[in-house]
């Protein structure tokens, strides 16, 4: 697809992996990007305004040393040479040190300044983007990948970082000698200084073919650099498949490949460096030696004296030297307005799931759930539910059973608001979930996932994650109550012992113990337990389901099991098949029946053997 | 390219000589035919110095980029033979850190700093080599200036390395909650914690900031001296000179040069602070690299490998203990599995069995005992040869963003068509014939495409693929309804007669996949037999798979 196709190709992150834009597109990425940098240093106006001053004074004070050395030679020197005393002189050496000092000082508050501001901006930005991923909804992240996330959140950012480091100070000190010196080129001899300033406009096509070149390098890059770190993450996360099935090599043929790919990339933006900068110094030094040979003759001539002449080439220098700064500097920002593009692109993104502008008050949930001709299909996918009424009335425990597949989760990340509904809606005592901020929701609606994810921390962090300003009893409390106090207690560090990452540390069984632990502290009028026990041993899972019959007497809950053992505490069973529900009713009827369940049931029955 | 380099400069040098040399001759004595030479000289050299600039970056690109690519695939090699054992360690935004930030700020050193700091100290010894000539009392003041910014360098360096490697590790602690907060998000939303963990990354990054800040304060403490040395030192020179000129023992024209000379070197001795830090950076971003690539790979294969396995399986006094415990997980474990015969391994909820079954494949190591296939101890094996006798179906399917096809064949590349369907056939997994684009549909990060029953099933296919030898499913039929779960069950029957299994099971369907039951309690296996006897005359057993149970004796049992 070219991002042509579509109308809005070029929105939010679609753009990321195209390497050849249209005018029209990059153009509209450059504002986008400038649009965020712009909104990133408004609030720092001041700073560097005050920065300016700062380098201004700087500058001044670093100008006038050799000035002042000069001045003491030609007039401190010659008084004490007829005999006076060296009174100018010290005058002279007093002023270069005070000289010295000041640009010391000015340079040390520039440093410490520009410092700040590039790390608050820096701060800004992270947390930004932080945040806007967090609130960007699942359907996002599937696409996306941890490794995209985590590239654009570390080497874009450090991309920028670079420019704020060191591009300002270079930019301000550049631009104040270039405009301070063409002025006095001027103030010479006009004559000469339109000689000398008649390749600035070569220069600016020059530096217009640069940002052709490197806008597209920096983007390949930026999209390079991703790739490796997306296929680095992935491979240590999945580490003990790549090890257990033998996949190094060709994990690894791939990372080269990827690689290499980031190396061409950064290669063709060294080259272009490498045309770039020497280019401009070869624009700068031709123009010297141009001056120079015109100048000369202009001199036998007795246009222009030949002290106007020496000065003219001293400042000529210091103009052209600053230009290898400017195009340095635009180089880091080429860079950074890549990383821009990107992130700017994340913050673009909508989340899919919004967050209502005028949310409906729920202060108290009851947990009454109602679907209303729900249809539902993955983004891009096949519709999964194709119309679904429920009714699910406050504080019933409903047990949802189906071969895999048939869109048991997907009923339950409907009730969670991981996803909206493509037609119809969700209603959470009466209210529409569309209509609920997310806190409310949040607080009434907690869903335990298939795949319990732990953080990396401690056991009781962990749980704790359920309500931050849960008490240690409350913590311990919890776990008590659906069974996993006895080992957590049986750990050498018991609560406190860390979990390892992504709760490597803990057995699978344990792993689900501590997220059901966690979703219990929570304590949500609505309760989804999507397979909670399934690792769980049996004397566990009975503990839990006998757990279950006291937690759940008062609030609303949805279990999703393959054991039907769970079912025997539910209040009502619902069977699906393809999206849709094919049976519906108390599951002593149900058995009772002929129908799928009472199939399903002697099936499991007959296992248990 | 340094001699590029080294053009490069010289050509720098000479051209304000050509300059004066135009002033002072043709221009000075009416001499109009001097002039174009002179002038063309001027441009000559101008010309060379891009020229020479150009061909230092160019030829310099292939080199750097090349160490850094070199370093960075070298690392990732070794990453994925590190054991598990460092994996369970190490965050990956660690790693990922160093395999990214480090490099560049190794490979940007190398590519500017080194050339640069070479060139300054080289005018510097020039300089004051030139100026000790001149007049050596005053280039002794020059030299001696050199003491104070050595021994400040010094100290300076201490405290950035340090300060710098801080900010480096506190980096590389952002990256891994940037991680975290990604794997987890649906956790994270479940549970509505998105200002919860926004809070925790603010503290993260609020490290990062104030350290940034703390190193930015450091350096221009140090930078701003840098700065005043060399100016300080030229007010002594003009003091000093003039008081020397004054009692006749200097020319004025020589002051006049020496003065012009250490203005030349007030810029090197600045940007060397630039370049110091930069140089620390680099180091302490090399400790950080080699920090990972000095980490011993502990399992490491041995030589043999086993010709035509026939799958005998035997634990020998097994014993294991995590790094860092106080008891061991396992110990003493004795266990043989003829070949074709599969053992079921029960136990309870966090009794060691996922590590058992990870000590055949060498993912750790025993501690204690041996593991043998066919009469080879597991750590004499080759790891490919080891690694292609056993296949493991793992607990939490562990699946990649790519392509079913390529989730499925994993290491084998070269499985057919064939192996595959019947691969997915055992494992009831062709709904995977009915994904948008078929097998080459890509799943999403670690499946997350796919129903939980999906998942499991693909990993199911994944170790079934090409019939190993010995075949290890670690609860893998967990998140399957009854009737699938009975599918597969039927169909694994046929694998598992003629391969070596190692089931681990809570259920007692799923454990009568196998001909005898192995139960591990208290680290160890305590009793061998078959389901019914075990059953029959185990307790234990009883109330870890009977259904019916009582409530009670399992609360006596825990
Ligand atoms: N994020 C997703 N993107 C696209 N398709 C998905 C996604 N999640 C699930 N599906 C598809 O939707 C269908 C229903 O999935 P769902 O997870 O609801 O099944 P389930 O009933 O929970 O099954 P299981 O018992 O295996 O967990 C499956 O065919 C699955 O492939
Ligand atoms: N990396 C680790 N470091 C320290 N202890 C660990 C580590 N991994 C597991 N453990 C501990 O070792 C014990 C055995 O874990 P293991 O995963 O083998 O249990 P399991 O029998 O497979 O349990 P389950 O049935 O829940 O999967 C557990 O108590 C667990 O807490
Ligand atoms: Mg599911
Ligand atoms: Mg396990």
């Amino acid at each position: 697809m070219s991002v042509e196709a579509t109308g809005d190709g070029w929105r939010g992150v679609a753009a990321e992996e195209q390497d050849h834009l249209s005018d029209r597109v990059s153009l509209l990425l450059r504002t986008r990007s400038r649009r965020l940098l712009g909104d990133l240093l408004r609030p720092h106006r001041r700073g560097m305004a005050l920065l300016v001053a700062i380098i201004v004074l700087s500058s001044a004070a670093g100008l006038a040393i050799p000035y002042l050395v000069a001045v003491g030679i030609d007039d401190g020197i010659p008084p004490m040479l007829r005999g006076g005393g060296p009174g100018t002189l010290f005058v002279i050496v007093a002023a270069v040190v005070a000289a010295a000092l000041t640009q010391a000082l000015t340079r040390q508050a520039f440093l410490r300044l520009s410092g700040r501001i590039g790390q608050d901006i820096l701060l800004e930005l992270r947390r930004r983007v932080f945040d806007h991923f967090q609130r960007l909804s699942l359907s996002f992240h599937e696409k996306y990948t941890s490794g995209r996330v985590i590239s654009r959140l570390t080497s874009d950012v450090e991309a920028i970082a670079e420019l704020l480091a060191s591009g300002l100070d270079g930019l301000v000190t550049a631009v104040l000698t270039l405009v301070g010196t063409a002025a006095m080129l001027l103030l010479l001899d006009a004559h000469l200084a339109v000689v000398a300033l008649l390749p600035l406009p070569l220069l600016l096509l020059f530096t217009r073919w640069f940002r052709r070149g490197s806008s597209v390098t920096y983007r390949r890059t930026r999209e390079t650099v991703a790739l490796v770190i997306v296929h680095f993450v992935e491979s240590m996360t999945g580490i003990r498949a790549v090890q257990a099935f033998r996949r190094e090599p060709r994990n690894q043929e791939i990372f080269e490949r990827l690689n290499q790919d980031y190396r061409d990339a950064n290669m063709r933006g060294m080259r272009l460096v490498a045309v770039f900068m020497p280019g401009v110094k070869l624009i700068g030094n031709v123009t010297v030696a141009a001056v120079l040979l015109y100048g000369g003759w202009l001199a036998l001539h007795d246009a222009v004296t030949v002290g106007v002449l020496a000065a003219f080439l001293l400042y000529l220098r210091q103009f052209y030297e600053p230009m290898q700064e400017i195009s340095q500097f635009y180089n880091t920002l080429q860079s950074a307005s890549a990383a821009l593009e990107k992130l700017s692109g994340v913050l673009e993104e909508e989340p899919a799931v919004a967050e209502p502008r005028h949310p409906a008050a729920l202060p108290y949930a009851k947990g009454a759930v109602r679907f209303e001709a729900v249809e539902f299909a993955y983004p891009d996918g096949p519709p999964i539910i194709p119309a679904l009424d429920l009714e699910l009335p406050a504080g019933q425990t409903m047990a949802v059973v189906g071969t895999t597949g048939a869109g048991k989760t997907t009923l339950a990340k409907l009730i969670s608001r991981f996803y909206d509904p493509v037609d119809g809606r969700v209603l959470l005592d009466g209210v529409d979930l569309r209509d609920l901020d997310e806190a409310a929701l949040r607080r009434s609606v907690v869903m335990v996932t298939q795949e319990n994810f732990l953080f990396s921390g401690t056991i009781a962090e962990n749980i704790r994650f359920g309500r931050p300003d849960a008490t240690d009893e409350e913590v311990v409390a919890a776990a008590r109550a659906i069974g996993a106090h006895a080992f957590v207690a049986a750990l050498p560090d018991g609560y406190d012992t860390q979990v390892g990452k992504r709760g490597g540390r803990m057995s699978a069984g344990q792993r689900q113990l501590v997220a059901f632990a966690r979703a219990f502290l929570a304590d949500p009028a609505v309760l989804i337990l999507d397979e909670a026990t399934s690792s769980l041993d049996v004397p566990s899972e009975r503990l839990v389901q006998r757990a279950l019959r006291t937690i759940l007497a008062d609030r609303t809950a949805v279990i999703i099991a393959h054991r039907l053992s769970t079912v025997e505490i539910a209040d009502r069973v619902l069977v699906m098949e393809g999206g849709r529900v094919v049976e519906d009713g108390p599951p002593q009827r149900l058995i009772a029946g002929a129908g799928r369940f009472a199939r399903l049931h002697r099936a499991w029955v007959e296992s248990l053997a | 390219m340094w001699a590029a380099a080294v053009l490069g400069i010289a050509a720098a040098i000479l051209t304000p000589l050509v300059g004066k040399e135009i002033i002072d001759g043709p221009v000075a004595h009416g001499d109009q035919d001097a002039l174009l030479p002179l002038g063309l000289l001027a441009l000559a050299l101008g010309v060379a110095e891009a020229l020479l600039t150009f061909l230092r970056r160019w030829s310099q690109a292939a080199p750097v980029l090349g160490l850094e690519t070199a370093i960075r695939d070298d690392l990732y090699r070794h990453l994925q033979r590190l054991p598990m054992r460092f994996h369970d360690e190490w965050q990956s935004g660690q790693l990922l850190s160093r395999a990214t930030t480090d490099l560049s700020t190794i490979r940007r050193f190398l590519g500017f700093g080194v050339l640069f700091l070479v060139m300054n100290v080289l005018q510097l010894t020039t300089v004051t080599v030139v100026l000790l000539r001149m007049y050596w009392p005053l280039g002794l003041l020059v030299a001696g200036s050199a003491i104070p910014v050595i021994i400040l360098s010094n100290r300076f360096e201490k405290r950035y390395i340090r300060i710098s490697r801080q900010v480096q590790d506190e980096q590389g602690d952002l990256a891994t909650f940037v991680e975290e907060s990604a794997l987890g998000v649906r956790t994270i939303k479940a549970f509505g914690r998105r200002r919860h963990v926004a809070a925790t990354y603010d503290g993260l990054a609020g490290k990062v900031y104030r350290t940034s800040l703390e190193k930015v304060r450091l350096s221009s403490r140090f930078f701003t001296f840098l700065e005043v040395v060399p100016n300080v030192t030229l007010a002594m020179v003009l003091l000093l000179g003039a008081l020397a000129v004054g009692g006749g023992w200097l020319t004025l024209g020589t002051l006049v040069a020496f003065t012009t000379l250490v203005l030349q070197l007030v810029w090197p001795v600045t940007s060397l602070g630039y370049i110091l830090a930069m140089g620390q950076e680099a180091m302490t971003s090399a400790d950080r690299v080699v920090e990972v690539l000095d980490t011993v790979p502990e399992i490491d294969g041995g030589a043999q490998v086993v010709a035509e396995p026939r799958g005998h399986l035997r634990f020998e006094g097994v014993g294991f203990r995590f790094p860092g415990a106080e008891r061991p997980v396992l110990r003493d474990v004795w266990l043989e599995v003829e070949p074709g015969e599969t053992i079921a391994i029960v136990g309870a909820t966090g009794s060691g069995k996922t590590t058992l079954t990870a000590l055949v494949p060498r993912l750790v190591d025993v501690t204690a005992g041996r593991v043998t296939v066919d009469g080879h101890d597991v750590r004499d094996l080759s790891l490919p040869s080891l690694r292609s006798v056993v296949a493991t179906a793992f607990e939490e399917a562990t699946l990649f963003s790519m392509s079913v096809r390529e989730n499925l064949t994993l290491g084998r590349g070269d499985a057919t068509d064939e192996e595959i369907r019947a691969a997915l056939e055992i494992a009831q997994a062709t709904f995977a014939y009915d994904l948008p684009w078929g097998l080459d549909t890509r799943i999403g990060e670690q499946g997350m495409s796919l129903s939980g029953g999906q998942r499991q099933r693909l990993a199911l296919a994944r170790a079934v693929l090409g019939r190993p030898r010995i075949l290890v499913l670690d609860d893998t039929l967990s998140a399957l309804d009854v009737e699938t779960e009975a599918l597969v069950e039927e169909a694994l029957r046929a694998v598992l007669a003629d391969a070596t299994g190692l089931v681990v099971a809570h259920r007692a369907s799923t454990v009568l996949l196998a001909d005898r039951v192995a139960l591990l309690q208290d680290g160890t296996i305590t009793h061998v037999g078959r389901h019914a006897d075990l059953l029959a005359e185990v307790p234990e057993y009883r109330a870890l798979l009977a259904q019916d149970a009582d409530l009670d004796q399992e609360e006596a049992l825990r």
